[in-house]
Formats: C-alpha cells, sequence, structure tokens
C-alpha cells in the first residue's frame, strides 16, 4: 500500500492564525489520553460505517470524530488503523487518492472457498462472486445487457423479485456500486443509454483474479490455465499486489 | 494489570469479527466457531477454553470500550454472545442502522416493556405509540413494518402478538437500561442481571428470570420467596 504525504491538516495555523491566538494551551499540549480516546472513538466509528460497507470521507472523519484534533489526525488515523488491524483483521485503505474516500478490507487470510465471506450475507456474495467472475473471463468489462443476460441463465431477472435477492437490479447497479464492489460507466454515446460493469476497488483489494479464475476452473472442472489469457493476466495481477 | 495478555492471533480476530458480524451468536455454536478459528487460522486450539479464548480478545477490546459479553437467555438460560460497546450513553448501535422516527419508537417501545408487570407490551400498545411519535406520525401499516425490522435484527422478539426484548437487546444494552431506568427496572434476585421478563413475589415484590426460579426451586418441595418467604405464587413451566 503506497503511503500517502498528509499534508499539515485542515486546522493547521496557515488557516486563520487568530484560532490560535485565542486558545493558546491546545495545538501541541493534546494529552497522550485525549489522543487515545479519540483513537478509540475513531476505530468505533469506522466500524459502524463498514458495517453497512459504506465508504467512509475522510470530511466526515473529521467533522465527526476528530473535531478540534485537526493538528493530530495524521497520528489519530494511523494508530486506529494499526489497531483494526491488531485487534479486528481489518484495514483502512484509500480508494480514492482525490476525494479522499476509505474503506476497511478485511485483512486475514482467506480460506479456500470463502471468497469475500466476512459476514453472514453468503448468498449475495455468492452472486457477486459469480458477476465478478463473468466481468473478468469477459475481459474485465461487460455491458449491462450481456450481465443481465448471463443472470438470466442462472434464473435471476432484473424485472422479477427474486426469492433470496430480493429486488435483484436494485443489488446489482445500487447496493453492489454503493459498496464498491462494482463500478459502472455510461458508454458514451448510446441511446437508450447503455451502461458497462467493471470490479469496483473495494472487489480488487478484497479478492484477487487469481482467485476468481480458481473459482471458475473449479466450477468447470477445468485446470485454470485453460484460459491461457485470463491464466497469465492474473498471475502478473497477483505479482504487482 | 500484572497478568501479561495473551496475543491476538488471526483465530481470534476471525472470531472477533464473525461475532461482530452475526450480532448475537448463541454458546454452542460459539463453541464451533471458536474450534472453526483456531484449524483455519492454524493456531493452538484448546478444547473447552472458550472463555480463555474470549478473554484475551477482551484484555485486547478494553482500551476500545468493547467487550464481548456472555448473557443468558431469559426463556431457556441458555448463553449468548454478543460484542457490546461500554461508552455507550444510548442506543447507538442501532443508530446506523435506523432513522429517527424508528428509534424514537424502539426507545418508546422500550419503555413499554421495561415498565410493565411481565415484560411484554402488545403490538397494539405499541401500534398506539406510533400515533403519538413526536418526530412524526407514523401509520400503523408502517409501523408494523418496523417492528418486524426489530424482530429480525434480533432487538425484539415476538411471542404470540407481544414484543419483548430479545438477548441480543439485553446484552448490549444492560448498561444503558439499568442506568437509565434505575427506578423501574427489574434486577433478578438470584443472579443480579437485568430482568426483563421475570416472575415477581406477590408478597415482598422482588423478581427472578424464569430459568433461575426453576434452578432455585429445583429439588425442593416448597416453594418460598428467598426473601420474605411466602409461598411463590407463580407457576413454573
Amino acid at each position: 500500500m503506497s503511503q500517502r504525504k498528509r499534508s499539515k491538516g485542515l486546522g493547521s495555523s496557515q488557516l486563520t492564525g487568530g484560532e490560535d491566538d485565542f486558545i493558546p494551551t491546545q495545538v501541541e499540549r493534546r494529552s497522550q489520553d485525549q489522543v487515545n480516546q479519540k483513537v478509540s472513538e475513531l476505530v468505533q466509528f469506522l466500524l459502524v460505517k463498514d458495517q453497512k460497507k459504506i465508504p467512509i470521507k475522510r470530511a466526515d472523519m473529521l467533522k465527526n470524530i476528530i473535531r478540534e484534533y485537526r493538528d493530530a489526525y495524521s497520528e489519530i488515523v494511523k494508530r486506529a488503523d494499526r489497531t483494526l488491524q491488531a485487534v479486528f483483521g481489518l484495514q483502512l485503505v484509500e480508494i480514492d487518492t482525490k476525494r479522499h474516500i476509505y474503506i476497511l478490507i478485511n485483512n486475514l487470510p482467506r480460506p479456500e472457498g470463502q471468497h469475500l465471506c466476512r459476514d453472514k450475507e453468503k448468498e449475495k456474495m455468492g452472486l457477486l462472486l459469480v458477476i465478478l467472475s463473468f466481468i473478468f473471463m469477459k475481459g474485465n468489462s461487460v455491458k449491462d445487457s450481456a450481465l443481465w443476460e448471463f443472470l438470466h441463465l442462472l434464473r435471476v431477472y432484473p424485472g422479477k423479485q427474486h426469492s433470496v435477492f430480493g429486488d435483484v437490479r436494485k443489488l446489482v447497479t445500487e447496493e453492489f456500486v454503493r459498496q464498491k464492489y462494482l463500478e459502472t460507466t455510461a458508454i458514451p454515446l448510446t441511446d437508450p443509454p447503455e451502461f458497462k460493469y467493471q470490479w469496483g476497488p473495494r472487489a480488487e483489494k478484497e479478492t484477487s483474479k487469481k482467485d476468481v479464475l480458481n473459482f471458475v476452473a473449479k466450477m468447470q472442472s477445468k485446470d485454470p490455465t485453460f484460459w491461457a489469457s485470463q491464466y497469465s493476466e492474473a498471475e502478473a495481477n497477483k505479482a504487482t499486489t | 494489570n500484572a497478568v501479561m495478555a495473551a496475543q491476538m492471533t488471526d483465530a481470534h480476530r476471525r472470531f472477533l469479527q464473525v461475532l461482530m458480524s452475526n450480532g448475537i451468536t448463541e454458546g454452542s455454536e460459539a463453541r464451533k466457531l471458536h474450534q472453526h478459528c483456531c484449524e483455519t487460522d492454524k493456531v493452538y486450539y484448546a478444547q473447552d477454553k472458550l472463555d480463555d479464548f474470549i478473554s484475551t480478545i477482551n484484555s485486547h477490546l478494553q482500551p476500545l470500550f468493547m467487550q464481548i459479553r456472555k448473557g443468558l437467555s431469559e426463556d431457556d438460560g441458555t448463553a449468548h454472545y454478543a460484542v457490546v460497546n461500554l461508552a455507550e450513553t444510548e442506543v447507538t448501535k442501532m443508530a446506523s442502522d435506523y432513522t429517527e422516527i424508528e428509534l424514537e419508537l424502539f426507545r418508546k417501545t422500550m419503555d413499554l416493556i421495561i415498565v410493565s408487570e411481565n415484560g411484554f407490551a402488545s403490538s397494539t400498545d405499541i401500534l398506539n405509540l406510533a400515533d403519538q411519535l413526536k418526530t412524526k406520525k407514523m401509520k400503523k401499516k408502517e409501523a408494523e413494518q418496523v417492528l418486524k425490522g426489530f424482530v429480525e435484527d434480533k432487538w425484539l422478539s415476538e411471542k404470540n402478538g407481544e414484543y419483548t426484548l430479545h438477548t441480543r437487546c439485553i446484552i448490549e444494552m444492560e448498561q444503558y437500561i439499568l442506568s437509565n431506568y434505575q427506578d423501574v427496572a427489574r434486577k433478578c434476585n438470584i443472579c443480579h442481571s437485568l430482568a426483563i421478563q421475570s416472575q415477581v413475589c406477590e408478597s415482598c415484590g422482588i423478581g427472578m428470570h424464569l430459568p433461575c426460579v426453576r434452578k432455585y426451586f429445583r429439588g425442593q418441595t416448597e416453594r418460598r420467596c428467598p426473601k420474605c418467604n411466602e409461598f411463590w405464587s407463580c407457576d413454573t413451566p
């Protein structure tokens, strides 16, 4: 994971020199206890947000938790991340370096056949895995029409309530996208507008092309090398992460 | 603390992750999970030492004001585990899952349940509350759906059209309830934990959990109140 260069923070004295003059005892005089308290609060905050797989904005962290401890922002976040890893096996990862958006990913080694399964929503994750596999095998990008055609084969229809998944259209186009498992982009100059689906940043971090290829190979009782181009892509991908 | 806390391993972390996502975990499930995590992460599995395993996790959760807490079901006395937030000053655990108005309905339902004689609130009474919410009035149909959601998420449990607090809710909110309902909330005379459903002595008013009553009277020919010694009038099914 690349280290992001952190600026001094939004509350730095460059902004409003007057601020510090009125409260001379703050800034450096943060007691360890107070900083510890903020670290705990941030850990809790992140866990709660992560429970719903909602990506966390830096602005939210600052507004809700860090508040007047802006000068200690980097330290608090760094220690919160360390705590999350040490105690929960979760890691804070920035998925958008421009807008400063973070997610928590599962750091624990994934045993065979337990892809992406941190929670009890096994069925949803099963469907997601199938979708991610389809996207990868088709060259990392598929049109929405192709995706729905594929899901038809699994008796999953966008217009129909599914007994397990409910509103599948909503699940795929909204929930999975909001959780950053899938990314959808409009295909320009299409009328009616068409969209394409790719892996989202959370999928990139929580699973790998190699895992997905192994899953497909297992399902089809073939060796992963059967798909030469996907196999070499998966191996190359493994080398860079 | 003179005792050095044992190290967290991936098995501990995995166990904690699953407990958190479950909301509430039944005792035997927790024991199976303990074994599964140790095997998955190739950590030494000390059979029947679940409590030690949990203590290790708790020693690391303590600085975060969190804890894996064990609570007993008020129905059958079986153990259940939940990860609780000790620093909570209100129902913050639920805050991320429900809207303002839903939370208000929950708080008012909890009021009804705690104040009641037997720890239950009828659906009629709860639906009437929906009409009087400060945030915004809630239609009966909507309130029914919200109640259903509370049951699914294990904050309430339902029996014959009546609602009480789920074991999960009691484990997670015991502190909150005891401090916010000091004069009204009952404590079991036997185990001294919060008692939502309880049998009450007609003479002196003490309350006991049903499983605690069963255990206390086991093998006794005469059923008498442990405090005032009067005959215990309630039946114990």
